[in-house]
């Protein structure tokens, strides 16, 4: 019966494997809601925010704080936000691949670029890609709290302000559908300028206190730090459904390898028994 | 009627309240406001403390507390952007150099990133094997 023991050890083994994908699954699925129901949860802080900045825009034209003003780009920062594990399909991978493309079209513009990592696989990966590493913030969990992230966010704008960066963007996993993500990069510093041609019609303005250079600059860090903020929480909610989906098929595989496994059991024993009778049956028959 | 004004408390992680009320008072950094319905627009900052809404009717008030913030006021509308987290400027400072700190650590440890990238490699081939075996698998049936 020469295999047929060890093809049942690995029956085993892979059937193990099943338990694992298959709690995995589970486990992803039960957070997969509350990960989203907190993406929904950040939306209004950052539109409130948003809507303060345009009001004050468009009080002071005439004041333009540095996080507002476009200058020719040598450097570029990137967040780059990440899940903490792995096992979630192509989610990380696929965001990567699609900022390696775009480095090495700024390298080859002359273009320098630093990073801010955010969760493991991001740090893990982007220290070998080579490139200043500003900044890194890892083991955010599954409820990520805006403490962990304001000093990286704080190193990116400093870099910015000091001049080492022209430019902010953020790279992370939009949230289409619970089927689907999509690796995004956009631009966050400087705050693209909004497209509404609202006309000023509306002339009245706040009173500020302490005085309006400080409230702006306190709202600005804010709605930055919000927007990074909300992208690390959009990307934790692809990570559970990406998973999920991960999981089920690796799950099925398994399931399929056991069947063919089995069959191929069955035969070799199949084939041991017959062998053994037509033994006994020939050697009786020789006596 | 009695007249209020709409108030929304919301932090960068959550809405924490939406609601009508006769009064607002908040601690902001200039000291203690009281805002009435129909007060004239202001933005200030807010310093760690409580923010009370008064719902009006008997109703208890609503209490807050708040680490910091801002506030926007317009003649019908309170908004609170509360922080969720203590903010000073050493503080954001010592943050920062937290990450930095981080930064240079995962740099220099590169031997246990060494690990992880040989581990993913390992995974990536155990992947493809698995395909392999699949469409060896597909191609028998």
């Amino acid at each position: 019966m020469a295999g047929a023991k060890e093809i049942r050890t690995q029956i085993a083994s892979i059937k193990n494997t099943r338990k694992i994908t298959g709690a995995m699954e589970m486990v992803a699925a039960s957070k997969m809601r509350k990960a989203q129901d907190r993406m929904e949860a950040t939306r209004p802080y950052a539109d409130k925010i948003k809507n303060v900045i345009r009001h004050l825009g468009m009080a002071h034209p005439e004041y333009k704080h540095p996080f507002m003003q476009t200058r020719e780009v040598k450097r570029v920062g990137y967040i780059i936000v990440s899940s903490d594990r792995g096992l979630a399909g192509g989610l990380n991978n696929n965001l990567f691949r699609r900022l390696i493309k775009d480095i090495k079209a700024l390298k080859d513009e002359g273009k320098g670029v630093e990073f801010c990592l955010i969760g493991n696989k991001a740090v893990g990966f982007f220290s070998r890609v080579g490139g200043k590493v500003l900044a890194t913030a890892t083991h955010l969990g599954d409820k990520p709290r805006l403490e962990d992230l304001i000093g990286t966010v704080k190193s990116m704008l400093d870099a910015f302000e000091n001049g080492e960066v022209d430019e902010i963007r953020i790279a992370y996993n939009e949230f289409v559908n619970t089927m689907t993500q999509k690796p995004t990069v956009e631009q966050i510093v400087p705050l693209p300028a909004d497209q509404d041609d609202q006309e000023l019609q509306h002339h009245w303005d706040y009173i500020y206190e302490p005085d309006a250079k400080d409230v702006l600059e306190g709202l600005l860090v804010r709605y930055i730090e919000s927007l990074v903020y909300q992208s690390v929480v959009e990307n934790a909610a692809c990570e559970q459904p990406a998973r999920m989906v991960a999981m089920k098929a690796a799950s099925d595989n398994a399931g399929s390898l056991i069947d063919e496994l089995q069959l191929i059991y069955n035969k070799a024993r199949q084939a041991a028994i017959t062998q053994e009778i037509s033994e006994i049956v020939s050697g009786a028959a020789a006596v | 009627m009695s007249m209020t004004i709409h108030v929304d408390v919301v932090s960068a992680e959550g809405h924490l309240f939406s609601g009508q009320g006769e009064m607002v008072y908040a601690p902001a950094v200039m000291g203690e406001l009281g805002i009435a319905p129909r007060h004239t627009p202001l933005v200030t900052q807010l310093k760690p403390g409580d923010v009370r809404v008064d719902p009006g009717q008997g109703k208890p008030m609503e209490h807050f507390y708040v680490s910091g913030g801002m506030i926007e006021i317009q003649p019908h509308v309170v908004t609170v952007l509360a922080d969720t987290a203590v903010r000073a400027k050493d503080l954001d400072e010592a943050a920062a150099l937290e990450a930095k700190r981080r930064a240079e650590d995962a740099i220099a440890n590169k031997s246990s990133e060494m690990e992880m990238a040989k581990a993913q490699i390992e995974l990536a081939e155990a992947v493809a094997q698995l395909r392999a075996i699949e469409r060896i698998r597909e191609g028998g049936n």
